[in-house]
């Protein structure tokens, strides 16, 4: 099966009555995610896009077996959201809501910690795009359409620059085993080493593509991997050339604050690692298509 | 969300952190008044503003009279102090922090961050106080003590006192090292803090542990829950740009460029603008307008990168997801009939509803120019400028 989710995961929309959630999740469903149902504190028993709403996560397991969610909840309460998930059970939650206090998400992946590797859960994001593993399902609200089937593994921390790769891969008839967005929050869920790690055992992926930013050690911690653990081709690009020292640049963690932060130190870090890094955004799918063209011949 | 000297230090009182006696001044005679007020024979005048580095650009002096805090305040207030932090423009001065001179025995870094290796909080500390912690690190990196704070139990006492004897505290002291690093810790805690920077702490000749200068940081996205530090953002310290953007909802950052940039998502945003110098131009802004954009919000973005007079074009580049390019599409042509844009506009949509999008904009009859990808339309943009330059530079050779 691909990593994280399959045809056949059953997955719940927890915030499911806000009016973005309903409009992902119809999105969800007409894509062919197996969507079970959704949480709202106080709207149990009612029902949205068809799906039951239940009060607590613990109940929608217990109903709906749910071993998947998607957290569509505002800032404020979206911590909170995230641990109820890890308590009810659930092996694989993303978050897709921006916004969340550093110090929450500290607590948040304290308390996952809490429980033993085999029953923790496993969280993508905040602030991401989410995952989708194409012509299987989507857990997220990334455009559907613009994904092929196929055997690249993606991990970005950008969601619409994430879409900008799936898209010129299309162009090149490449196809995406699964892509993964791990948010451009300073404290995420899951690193892009993490996420390495399973594409690297996943058979469905052959080439894997990073797409980084600036701000943050996880690029370099990622290199360090590649190096000493990664097979398979890794292709990455980092945005933020043009970026200036000291400025925030939208996602709370693309800041150039400290050395290795800035783009053109990742560049050269990831380079050294022995990957092949696009000069530039309008050319991920040229240099991908290039790297298979090698592997193949 | 940054604030001054004064009221980090304010705050970390409050928690139980030893200052010298200072006094706020809105004007050389109140500075001059405050400083009696303090009394003593030496006090340090600080000028207030949003930045590190301020001692070496001149905006900290030490005085010894009434007379001389005046002039030197006269000098100080409504002049820009430009820092190696502040960039060429430098931030007004139209606050000064008055204190009383303390006798320092030596100065130590202290420093509080969200490491995002370890995914906690952080404490940096160094022996070398009073040099900047990126000096320290590269110059003495062997003076730097460092521990992190597990967010279970908080920051223990015993941590503090390994600190403290690192760094050489002298036994009788650890106490009071104690009390001002749990201070600390508590204030980053409770008020969201992503830094908090004591450079330098000090021991004082009679054995006193004092912040003699506080930084604070908060977290943006935590401010929601702390109104009486939001209470504290002072504008006269932002780029008059980027706080009209804020209080918009949008996320912008005004740079050197003439090519103005609307894009949905941090990482298309400088991807773009890597893309426009790469075509041969200059971003004139970063401009991310997120997620769930209303034609509203467009309308906003285009009034706000056409605030800058600098811009010659305007790129929007919008791959929808959470967006919908039919959304995007009727808040460009509702901008344009709107806002006065003499400037060429350049539109590349993708994603979700794309089709609906350019129908929208091919049936507006306004001269947008279209693109399809990336590159073509940073392409396009900055060959709309240039062409836009020749254009108007004949049409003034025929004047």
């Amino acid at each position: 099966m691909s990593i994280f989710i399959d045809r056949d995961t059953p997955v719940i929309v927890q915030g499911i009555t806000g009016k973005m959630a309903r409009f992902h999740t119809a999105d969800m469903i007409a894509y062919g995610t197996n969507v079970v149902g959704g949480v709202v504190p106080g709207k149990g028993g009612q029902e949205v896009e068809g799906v039951p709403v239940f009060d607590t996560v613990e109940d929608a397991v217990t109903s709906t077996g749910a071993e998947a969610s998607l957290v569509f909840v505002p800032p404020p309460f979206a911590a909170d959201s995230i641990m109820e998930a890890a308590d009810a059970g659930i092996k694989y939650c993303v978050c897709i809501t921006d916004g969340i206090p550093a110090q929450d998400m500290i607590r948040v992946k304290r308390y996952m910690y809490r429980y033993p590797k085999e029953r923790r859960m496993v969280l993508t994001g905040p602030n991401c795009a989410g995952t989708i593993s194409p012509g299987k399902a989507l857990l997220g609200i990334m455009p559907g359409h613009i994904y092929l089937p196929g055997h690249v593994g993606i991990i970005g921390r950008s969601g619409t620059l994430g879409y900008e790769a799936a898209a010129q891969l299309k162009e090149h008839g490449i196809g995406i085993s699964t892509s993964v967005g791990i948010g451009g929050d300073p404290i995420n869920g899951s690193s892009f080493k993490d996420i390495l790690e399973r594409f690297q055992a996943d058979d469905e992926t052959h080439v894997i593509c990073m797409i980084g930013e600036i701000g943050g050690p996880q690029e370099a911690e990622a290199a360090e991997y590649i190096r000493d653990h990664v097979t398979k081709p890794v292709i990455a690009y980092v945005a933020g050339l043009t970026a200036p020292k000291g400025r925030t640049m939208g996602h709370a963690g693309a800041i150039i604050s400290a050395f290795g932060e800035s783009a053109s130190e990742k560049v050269e870090i990831l380079t050294a690692a022995g990957v092949t890094v696009a000069p530039n955004p309008a050319v991920i799918g040229d240099t991908i298509a290039k790297v298979m063209q090698k592997e193949a011949a | 969300m940054d604030i001054h000297e004064y009221q980090a230090k304010e705050i970390l009182a409050s928690f139980g952190v030893d200052i010298p006696p200072g006094a706020l001044a809105y004007s050389p005679e109140q500075a001059a008044y405050r400083a009696r007020e303090l009394g003593g024979d030496r006090w340090v005048v600080k000028a207030q503003v949003h930045a590190g580095g301020r001692g070496k650009a001149g905006g900290v002096k030490v005085c010894d009279s009434d007379a001389e805090i005046q002039t030197t305040c006269e000098a100080l207030f409504g002049r820009k102090l430009v820092t190696h932090q502040t960039g060429p423009e430098g931030k007004g001065i139209y606050r000064v922090y008055v204190e009383g001179a303390v006798p320092i025995a030596r100065e130590i870094y202290l420093g509080f961050v969200l490491d995002r290796t370890s995914q906690r909080v952080m404490i940096v500390a160094s022996a070398e106080g009073g040099m900047e912690i990126e000096e320290i690190s590269a110059d003495k990196p062997d003076s730097i003590v460092r521990a992190t704070v597990e967010p279970a139990v908080g920051l223990q006492d015993f941590q503090c006192r390994q600190i403290a004897f690192k760094l050489g505290i002298e036994p009788a002291m650890t106490a009071a090292m104690v009390r001002t690093l749990q201070g600390c810790y508590r204030a980053f805690r409770e008020h969201d803090a992503t830094m908090v920077e004591i450079n330098p702490l000090v021991v004082t000749g009679d054995n006193r542990i004092l912040a003699l200068d506080a930084k604070m940081t908060f977290d943006d996205n935590a401010l929601f829950r702390h109104p009486q530090i939001s209470e504290l953002r002072d504008k006269s310290q932002e780029d008059p740009r980027e706080s009209r953007a804020a209080d918009r909802g949008l996320s912008y950052v005004g740079l050197d460029g003439n090519i103005g940039c609307i894009v949905n998502g941090a990482g298309l945003a400088m991807a773009t603008m890597d893309t426009i110098k790469l075509a041969g131009g200059e971003p004139a802004n970063f401009l991310d307008i997120g997620g769930g954009a209303t034609p509203e919000r467009v309308a906003k973005a285009f009034r706000l990168v056409m605030s800058d007079g600098n811009v010659q074009a305007v790129l929007v580049n919008i791959f929808a997801g959470i967006n919908r390019c039919d959304w995007v599409a009727e808040g460009v042509v509702q901008a344009l009939k709107e806002v006065q844009i003499d400037v060429p506009v350049v539109v590349r949509l993708a994603g979700t509803n794309v089709e609906e999008g350019q129908k929208i904009l091919a049936k507006s009859g306004l001269p947008i120019i279209r693109a399809t990808t990336l590159m073509e339309a940073a392409e396009r943009a900055v060959g709309a400028w240039q062409n836009d330059l020749t254009q108007n530079s004949r049409m003034r050779a025929v004047q």
